[in-house]
């Protein structure tokens, strides 16, 4: 075993024959300082029993590796669906900011004034008869813009999130779907994170608070906003982020290795919080 | 010399060319189960075609880099034994997937040349490298993959000289690119590839021991 563990067995060390996915992955992930007669070394090892079994093992897991790998390589969309989420988050941003601050400057002027994309909108239509005020309607007309771009960035964001995940989109959405693989790097990275990190994704201040010591660890993080959390009675959220982030990680998963939509997956996590909301009435 | 055992010159539809047996690939001329090996699209082929000899051989062990689509490598495998196809660029892979699930013999692997560790754990000891990568420092790359050449193994290298330095001339690029091949390779035959790959020169060698 030691041999094994030193970085120089071969692609099929401590794998079982058959296991083709694992052998795919230890062919595209591993790596040796040298080559040997692997065929052989194979034999020895009691991997398999002659040269043919090997190569018929060996072309099984290259040629899986191989299709696995062109696929991760060119689902790269998920790169995408993250920026695209950043950038409606930083549209969104800028026109709340600019939404506030024009809010105050009209205030100032027009007793009318309220803070919303109404009367924003509103606002942008008139027609300035002075300087002040064409500055005020010129970055009311910027924050209708911006709005129109969030809008459209919701749309795309929509498309792709069901397209790439559909199984997290179905279960959280497609906005907190993009953010948690925004904040996992990406669809595979979040597929091979442990529930207990999705749970406080976006939390990680309070985690590593919490990790110092002193601070209470967080019960969530970016599944905040998922109504199941956010609906359920504070006593029993942490057990309701717990539950909801459980399912998450297995929809990642599923999305990422297999891409196939499987509905069980929303009823079964809504027996489950059904659960946890009865314990308010026991 | 002789062609390998496993190809051929045959006529197919008036047209002299080499020939493989396996199953068709790129669209290529067939007669049975033989296939033509298009010189025009195979470096290889132009150098068995004019009888040089490559080391390719019926059972021989082959380690492919740059395998592109398959289009070679597929010849390859009808003729040898197993073959280690590298190839880096995920679209051409998966066509080179394709042509591997019709053969028991080809492995196909989504690698970078310049990177030989990361699949020294899957490739064996080979009797023949061929190199065709459309890259910077070719030199270099064949000099990292000599590891898996038995003792006495050949390499065959097609060099473009586009890939060094477009601006540079070519017959310059490819002294430079021998002058690297030589600390780790006996070098036994060049051979312009020219009217079939402009710009391309073949080259066979062999493995220094070391």
């Amino acid at each position: 075993m030691s041999e094994d563990d030193s970085g120089d067995g071969g692609w099929f060390a401590g794998i079982a024959p058959n296991e083709t996915d694992v052998g795919a992955t230890t062919i595209q992930e591993g790596s040796a300082t040298t080559p040997q007669q692997w065929p052989q070394r194979a034999i020895e090892k009691g991997f398999v029993n002659n040269e043919d079994e090997y190569y018929e093992q060996l072309r099984e897991a290259t040629l899986t590796a191989a299709r696995q790998a062109v696929e991760q390589r060119e689902q790269a969309d998920d790169q995408q669906l993250i920026h695209s989420i950043r950038a409606l988050d930083d549209c969104q941003r800028l026109a709340n900011e600019l939404t506030e601050r024009v809010a105050e400057w009209a205030g100032s002027r027009d007793a009318d004034a309220e803070v919303g994309i109404a009367y924003i909108r509103e606002l942008a239509e008139r027609e300035p008869t002075e300087p002040v005020e064409e500055r005020i309607i010129a970055l009311a007309n910027r924050i209708v813009d911006l709005d129109e771009e969030v809008q459209a960035l919701r749309t795309l964001v929509e498309h792709s999130a069901q397209s790439i995940a559909p199984n997290l989109t179905a279960l959280a959405g497609a906005e907190l779907t993009a953010r948690l693989i925004a904040q996992a790097g990406g669809l595979e990275k979040l597929a091979k994170l442990p529930a207990g990190t999705v749970q406080v994704l976006g939390a990680e201040d309070a985690l590593f608070a919490h990790l110092r010591g002193g601070a209470s660890s967080p019960k969530h993080g970016v599944i905040y906003t998922h109504e199941y959390v956010r609906g359920t009675n504070p006593e029993h959220r942490g057990s309701a982020a717990r539950a909801l982030a459980g399912k998450l990680t297995i929809a990642a998963r599923i999305d990422h290795y297999s891409g196939e939509y499987r509905p069980e997956l929303e009823s079964e996590l809504e027996k489950r919080m059904e659960r946890i909301r009865a314990r308010d009435n026991a | 010399m002789s062609l390998p055992d496993g190809v051929q010159w045959r006529e197919i539809d008036g047209e002299e060319g080499l020939v493989t047996r396996g199953e068709p690939v790129y669209g290529e001329a067939t007669d049975g189960e033989w296939r033509r090996w298009d010189r025009s699209r195979s470096k290889l082929a132009v150098l068995l075609g004019r009888d040089i000899e490559t080391g390719l051989a019926a059972d021989s062990t082959v380690l492919y880099l740059g395998a592109a689509s398959g289009t070679t490598v597929s010849h390859v495998a009808d003729v040898a034994g197993p073959t280690y196809a590298v190839e880096f660029a995920p679209r051409p892979m998966r066509d080179l997937v394709g042509v591997a699930e019709d053969r028991e013999n080809l492995f196909p692997l989504l690698k970078d040349a310049r990177a030989p560790e990361t699949y020294a754990h899957v490739v064996e000891p080979v009797d023949l490298i061929v190199q065709d990568v459309a890259i910077r420092e070719q030199g270099k790359v064949a000099l990292a993959n000599k590891q898996f050449l038995r003792d006495g193994g050949r390499l065959v290298v097609s060099i473009k000289a586009r890939s060094e330095d477009v601006t540079r001339d070519p017959e310059a690029v490819f002294e430079e690119v021998l002058e690297t091949l030589e600390s780790g390779y006996e070098v036994l035959e060049t051979e312009s590839l020219d009217p079939f790959h402009d710009d391309h020169l073949g080259v066979v060698a062999r493995k220094k021991s070391d």
